[in-house]
């Protein structure tokens, strides 16, 4: 689902190298945590991903497709196809929990039927049934989280992008989105998620990359945060 | 397309930047009514030069006897009359009518030009001679006749109206010249602030246009909003220009001059509605490039 070929990111600005020669394949339905320290590279990775960047040298594949070289027209095309959650929610303030998440298909030009019958359903999903009209500042950060998944998500995107998802909640928050991540996972969905969070990645027993001065130095099928034993 | 979404995202967008709207309407309106008084002073002047040089004459003066001028010798003789009416009739087709006036027909204008006068009373018929009234087909082209007859025996002198007329245009073009500059000026300004308006709304709705892109908007999608915004804004500022053009018109125009001056036309409303139609489209497009420039480097996809 995801291939990096020998990827290189150098950024204009920074002498040495975001990425060096990143080798990662992430098969279709698979889970995998990126972790690393700050500036390790996870988010750079992730960027490319959405080809908010370029890489400088290799290739990047998402879904099939050569991310390097699609004109520039076909990203929204690559885009819709990847959901993603951010650290800070990212919603919009002055619309509803139903807004936020209708307004991911109404840029898209979905049909209005359409969007009134799969919104509800995807709020269900992630527990916020009952709560369509509330607005973001009257949410928990934890159910601010949901609906920023349920946005992700409501498309139905092959690929789920999570930079630093429970890096704004406590614990018990975040073993509520890890589940919901996880049963997202469950329905075929590839994830992708960047982390600090060592509790999470050792409960949970996923696949670990973990990045250091962009680097790979770790690839593990049933890894934890740290190195173990 | 969502139309009503995008209906909505145009009327939030417009309402959030209530001041910069409002300032975006008023710039573009008084530069787009500059512009349009302007293409209307041209209109003017070239009307009136249509007017005026199609009565424009050429007059050649003939000798009388108290002609002081070396070219004369007494009154003009019959063949020096009977010779410049074949050299004139010559010149056609660029002389397109000759009138010959006599002394007496002279005279009876000159009483009236200075009724009550004393000049009148001491005047005589034979004080102010004959003369021939020439109007061309072109009238820039004056100087033939004056190079053909001036200085020649039985003719006193060739007086062309065009001179004072060109004088008079002079300061008509240099009026409409400077209008015109302030105008492109103004125009200038509005393009700009186009811009920057653009730029802050893009600024203020970044959060929105990077969902966005995130979610996979096209370019297109996202763009629009802003276009619509500057585009509506434009058009409302040429619609207020519309009606200053059309006040001054109804004000100036019907009220004041045509009244006043009645000897020479004014702009009619064809050339009013013209102007609108080009006052709109005007502001519209530049509203319209400006936008899609500053979106091009503000709003990346």
């Amino acid at each position: 689902m995801i291939r990096f070929e020998n990827v290189t990111k150098q950024y204009k600005s920074q002498h040495s190298p975001a990425l060096r020669d990143v080798n990662v394949d992430i098969e279709r339905g698979e889970f995998v945590f990126l972790v690393g320290p700050s500036g390790s590279g996870k988010t750079t990775f992730l960027r490319l991903c959405l080809k908010e960047d370029k890489p400088s040298e290799g290739t990047v594949w998402v879904a099939g497709k050569n991310v390097g070289k699609l004109s520039s027209w076909r990203v929204p095309h690559l885009r819709r196809q990847i959901g993603t959650v951010f650290q800070d929610f990212r919603l919009l303030p002055n619309k509803t929990v139903f807004e936020n998440v209708a307004f991911a298909l109404e840029v898209i030009g979905k049909p209005r039927g359409h969007i009134k019958t799969v919104v509800p359903e995807v709020l269900e999903m992630v527990g916020l049934d009952g709560k369509e009209k509330r607005f973001p500042h009257e949410l928990s950060g934890g159910e601010q989280q949901r609906v920023a998944i349920a946005r992700a998500f409501v498309n139905r995107p092959e690929i789920l992008i999570a930079d630093e998802p429970t890096g704004n909640l406590d614990p018990n928050t975040s073993i509520g989105i890890m589940k919901l991540l996880d049963r997202i996972n469950r329905t075929g969905t590839t994830i992708v998620m960047a982390t600090h969070d060592a509790q999470i990645v050792d409960q949970v027993r996923k696949r670990v990359v973990e990045l250091a001065d962009g680097i790979v130095v770790r690839d593990q099928a049933r890894g934890v945060y740290g190195y173990a034993h | 397309m969502r139309a009503r979404f995008v209906a909505s995202e145009v009327w939030q967008g417009l309402r959030r930047n209530l001041t910069m709207t409002i300032a975006l309407i008023i710039t573009i309106a008084v530069s787009l009514a500059l512009f349009g008084a302007g293409l209307l002073v041209r209109q003017q002047v070239s009307q009136m030069k249509g007017f005026w040089f199609d009565k424009v004459e050429v007059s050649i003066f003939l000798c009388t006897k108290n002609s002081q001028e070396a070219s004369c010798n007494g009154p003009a003789s019959e063949e020096e009359k009977a010779q410049l009416a074949a050299d004139l009739e010559g010149m056609r087709p660029l002389v397109q009518d000759v009138y010959f006036e006599t002394s007496e027909e002279a005279f009876t204008r000159f009483q009236e030009q200075f009724a009550g006068s004393p000049i009148a009373d001491s005047a005589t018929p034979e004080d102010l001679g004959e003369s021939y009234r020439v109007k061309l087909s072109d009238p820039d082209q004056y100087s033939v006749i004056t190079s053909a007859f001036s200085g020649r025996p039985g003719i006193e002198r060739v007086d062309d109206q065009k001179q004072v007329l060109d004088k008079l245009f002079r300061l008509l073009d240099g009026l409409q010249v400077i209008s015109m500059g302030i105008a492109i000026a103004m125009l200038i300004v509005t393009v700009l602030l186009v811009g920057n308006t653009m730029r802050l709304a893009a600024y203020s709705r970044r959060r929105e246009t990077g969902i966005m892109r995130l979610v996979g908007a096209s370019k297109f999608y996202i763009q629009l909003p802003f276009l619509l915004e500057s585009v509506i804004a434009a058009l409302i500022g040429a619609i207020l220009a519309v009606a200053a053009i059309v006040g001054i018109k109804i004000m100036l125009v019907d009220r004041f001059l045509e009244p006043s001056f009645q000897f020479t036309p004014f702009v009619g409303w064809d050339t009013v509605w013209v102007v609108s139609a080009i006052l709109i489209g005007i502001g519209v497009l530049l509203a319209a490039l400006s936008a899609v420039f500053t979106l091009r480097r503000y709003l990346k996809v």
